[in-house]
């Protein structure tokens, strides 16, 4: 009580503490550094082509232009061929829903199955899948084509969505048997008591309480599928070719002089849907690679 | 009559044999409990029964017919469980009516079926809702009504009460005693919990390693364990035991000798060899009384648990600490030294080699 | 002796029936695809196919011509410099970010989301676009010029001794993410009392994130591992789009050589062979590594 404050109450907490400003500081600098090629990409596709030669790609642009976009969409050229991405994305589509869709369906069964119906040898094969998620696809790849010939399926849209289902059952397969598996054993009990056989407890039982994890799997399948490019490259002709692979053919075609603000709207609009899907799911992407990751 | 019979029912999975060669006759209308520490067996020998996991070797019968092989919803039993396993997106009415729709059952007589139990069970007003919005009490008892609408004959409960909290367990307790009054269905019971056993079995079967120990009713098993294993997991405090020898009609235990009149030995009386003494806290007898007992000692007490109903004392003799449950008025305090004794003929004695009852 | 009974003996091959139809789809993709394909391809590596698989047996003459060629070298070499920095600024950098998000800080979710948006773009959209803001004449190099440094040099994308850098710092940029939260993930896994008692004892930050933190998320660093290391192996497209391999053969990878070889350059075995190079160095990997997580305990 001589001289000093009587400590009492909440201790007196410095806002601006060294610290602090480090971690901030820290944050904010790298946060730009990983910002920063968005905005650029977002800029250089607002610009004229005369105002990205002699300016400066950070600035932002002078006079806002929505031509490199239309061009990009509806106009630019992948060798002889003139219309645009809108071809490729079109052609995502077309090989997303139904890639989406069966991989989902067949690999929710799997691992329902796997979780729920263990039999002889299920587990072996499981076992296989997932090492097989760790081969280099280059090694399977020739394979798939002769398959696919047999099938009557190479080269055409049907083919690759075998191959995204093929490919996309382990991690699938994976988050599905883990969920399930986490649904408690007494409920399937009960609903085998109550009669109800393998697809009726699918459907009617497993099916409706796992909305949030069919969710994570959408997210996962759609995000991937559309940014695949190897697959599309080795699997389709080039009128099937998916998005990305038109976009890298637009913008490293070697033809004519390199217009960047439509490359670099062309670049933006493939990824717009993953990025949308990103930034709308937040937490469920997250939760996604999380679930998908953590047990690769 | 008979109304489950398990035949020789073995269970291994790979090496380990979790049930062995089980044989039990179950009464139609019995209250059967099936009690023992957590993997010993029990929720095992209950799946098989209901069908959920298949046996290895043996049979199951449910009035009188051989259901080794039947489907689960074939079998004629209902099941409840200890989680509930209510399904999450259904409501209480979709809860109980969901096994009735897959046996394909006519509507009217669905919704007959399903008031009634609401009825017994007292959640008519709940018939609405989904499970997310009842208490645990009234998800047990909407897990209960799924058994009960599917009018079977035998009831299987999983421990049932396990997830409740301890006063929500005692009322359900008495609730599952009164369905029983009133239904008198055949009801097997698992749990690891010995209050819950004791209340409400007709007959208990003690397990453990797969192999049923006991199969007595309740008072029996509580006074004359046919083991020493029994003899330590019934009873609440744990029953004390004296490691010493048996000479003549008395037991000496380090120094002390009890006199065995009026002990009730089964089959020949062994003259000679080594025993431990089992004698249950409450029957521990204190103060003037002791006097008169048989068997007296004088013991210090080395710790006092007062628990408001009765007091627990901790006391030295014969080199060891024993539990003594008092009343819980009594005034003791550590340190007191007083007389205790207690008439062997409520003790245990059991061999100490094969720990079966002498 | 048992009484009569509906019910039939469920014979051990129909038992769970459609459970195992149901997982024929994971059968077939089991067996006929990873199995199957996989050892199709390493038998064919042994041959001399070149525009059609032909089962005609040279030895090893495959893999010795692969070894001898530079483009074949290049590759090693670049996925190993590639490999090992992306190793390492990887996990430092992914950690280092999850650390600091873990400091109860405000805004976290929208920094999250900043580091982590990359990993939704593709690596071709990743690569088109470190292309064009490493391009020479009108990206970085370009603007620090025109700040006054004019001697400034930052072209690696046209400088075959550093064009794996140039990639590298792509390939961070929309991996790292995915790392730091995993990582997160991981440092949330933490007992709230461990930093009790860490404060309680006196312990500092740092001190406690490396002395106690990190040799507790273990398993969590393995992951991260085994997730970067099956990237940096598959690094395809992004070099496809950034550089084409380019200039010259200075940025080839493993990958973009058995493509090549297999439906560019039809010659068949040299992409079997290749491959086989690939799966063998996941094989050298995963093996110590699946010996580690998995040897010894029995799985249940």
């Amino acid at each position: 009580m001589v001289d000093a404050v009587t400590p009492r109450g909440p201790k007196p907490r410095r806002r601006f503490s060294r610290a602090n400003v480090m971690l901030y500081g820290t944050l904010i600098v790298v946060a730009l550094y990983y910002a920063l090629p968005l905005y650029v990409m977002i800029v250089t596709s607002l610009k004229g082509m005369p105002e990205i030669r002699l300016g400066n790609i950070f600035s932002p642009p002078v006079e806002i232009t929505f031509q490199p976009w239309v061009k990009a969409w509806a106009e630019a050229c992948t060798g002889i061929n003139c219309e645009g991405l809108s071809r490729g994305f079109w052609n995502s589509v077309q090989i997303l829903i139904p890639s989406v869709i069966l991989s989902i369906a067949i690999a929710s069964v799997n691992g329902y199955a796997l979780a729920n119906w263990k039999f002889k040898g299920s587990e072996v094969f499981f076992t296989i899948l997932i090492v097989g998620a760790f081969i280099p696809y280059q090694v399977m790849l020739y394979p798939l084509v002769i398959i696919l010939r047999e099938l009557g399926l190479y080269g055409n849209v049907w083919g690759l969505v075998l191959v995204h289902t093929v490919f996309g059952m382990p991690i699938l397969t994976l988050l599905f048997r883990n969920y399930f598996t986490s649904v408690p054993e007494e409920l399937f009990k009960a609903a085998r008591v109550d009669g109800a056989g393998f697809w009726g407890i699918y459907f009617r039982i497993m099916l409706p309480m796992s909305l949030p994890i069919f969710v994570v799997a959408i997210i996962l399948q759609v995000t991937g599928i559309w940014n695949d490019f190897l697959f599309g490259v080795i699997y389709t002709k080039p009128a099937d070719y998916p998005m990305t692979v038109q976009l890298n053919n637009i913008v490293n075609s070697v033809q004519g002089i390199k217009e960047y603000n439509v490359n670099m709207a062309a670049t933006l609009l493939t990824g717009l849907v993953p990025l949308i899907i990103y930034f709308a799911s937040g937490k469920l992407f997250v939760r996604g690679i999380a679930a998908g990751a953590v047990k690769g | 009559m008979t109304s489950v019979l398990v035949k020789d029912l073995t269970l291994k999975f790979g090496a380990l044999t979790v049930l062995d060669n089980l044989t039990i006759d179950i009464p139609e209308g019995e209250f059967l409990v099936l009690l023992g520490a957590s993997g010993c067996g029990k929720s095992t020998l209950l799946n098989c029964i209901a069908g959920l996991l298949d046996p290895t070797d043996g049979e199951i019968h449910i009035n009188d017919r051989n259901v080794t092989w039947e489907e689960p919803s074939g079998r004629g039993i209902g099941m409840v469980f200890q989680s509930y396993a209510l399904y999450p997106q259904m409501t209480v009415a979709g809860n109980l009516s969901f096994g009735l729709k897959n046996a394909r059952m006519p509507k009217a007589e669905i919704e007959k079926r399903v008031a009634r139990a609401a009825e017994i069970l007292q959640i008519e007003p709940l018939l609405d809702r989904k499970p997310a919005a009842l208490s645990g009490g009234q998800r047990q008892r909407v897990a209960i009504g799924r058994a009960l609408v599917r009018d079977v004959d035998v009831f299987l409960f999983d421990e049932p009460l396990s997830n409740l909290d301890a006063k929500l367990r005692a009322d359900l307790r008495v609730e599952i005693k009164r369905l029983h009054h009133n239904l008198k269905n055949t009801m097997i019971y698992v749990t690891h919990d010995q209050v819950e056993a004791m209340t409400l079995a007709d007959r208990i079967a003690i397990m453990k390693g797969g192999v049923i120990q006991q199969l007595d009713s309740p008072t029996e098993i509580y006074n004359r364990p046919v083991n020493k294993y029994v003899a330590g997991f019934i009873g609440s405090p744990e029953i004390n035991f004296f490691e010493g020898t048996l000479d003549g009609q008395t037991f000496v235990t380090d120094g002390h000798e009890f006199p065995l009149a009026g002990y009730a030995f089964q089959g020949p009386v062994p003259t000679k060899g080594a025993a431990w003494l089992g004698i249950r806290p409450e029957h521990i007898v204190t103060g003037e009384a002791a006097a008169s007992l048989p068997v007296t000692a004088e013991a210090e007490i080395d710790i006092v648990e007062p628990m408001g109903s009765d007091t627990l004392a901790w006391a030295k003799l014969a080199g060891q600490s024993v539990r003594i449950r008092m009343d819980g008025q009594a005034a003791v305090r550590t340190g007191d030294r007083i007389t205790i004794g207690f008439d062997p003929a409520r003790a245990s004695l059991f061999d100490r080699a094969s720990e079966d009852r002498l | 002796m048992s009484s009569s009974s509906k019910s039939r003996k469920p014979s051990g091959l129909f038992r769970n029936m459609s459970a195992k139809i149901a997982s024929v789809p994971m059968v077939l993709t089991a067996l006929v695809v990873f199995v199957g394909g996989t050892a199709w391809t390493v038998l064919y590596s042994f041959t001399s196919s070149k525009l059609l698989p032909k089962l005609n047996f040279v030895g090893l003459d495959q893999y010795e011509r692969l070894w001898s060629t530079r483009r074949w070298i290049i590759s090693i070499e670049n996925l190993a410099v590639y490999g090992f920095f992306s190793m390492i600024f990887t996990l430092v950098i992914g950690f280092t970010l999850a650390a600091m998000l873990d400091r109860k800080i405000r805004g976290e979710s929208i920094f999250r989301t900043i580091f982590l948006y990359p990993f939704a773009l593709s690596f071709v959209v990743t690569g088109l676009a470190w292309q064009w803001i490493l391009n020479p004449d009108l990206g970085i190099q370009n603007v620090v010029r025109q700040m006054g440094w004019e001697s400034f040099t930052f072209n690696p994308l046209n400088d075959p001794d550093i064009v794996i850098y140039g990639i590298l710092i792509a390939g961070l940029w929309q991996g790292t993410g995915l790392i730091m939260v995993i990582m997160l993930a991981g440092l949330r896994g933490i007992d709230e009392d461990i930093w009790k008692a860490a404060r309680v004892d006196g312990i500092g930050t740092v001190k406690t994130y490396i002395r106690v933190i990190i040799p507790m998320m273990r398993p969590v660093f393995v992951t991260a591992l085994v997730l970067i290391a099956s990237g940096i192996i598959k690094i395809y497209d992004l070099v496809v789009a950034q550089t084409n391999g380019g200039p010259g053969i200075a940025s080839e990878v493993p990958a973009k050589y058995v493509i090549n070889y297999m439906f560019r350059a039809q010659n068949l075995a040299q992409g079997f062979a290749a491959s086989t190079m690939m799966l063998l160095s996941v094989v050298i990997i995963l093996i110590p590594w699946a010996y580690l997580e998995f040897g010894g305990k029995k799985r249940g």
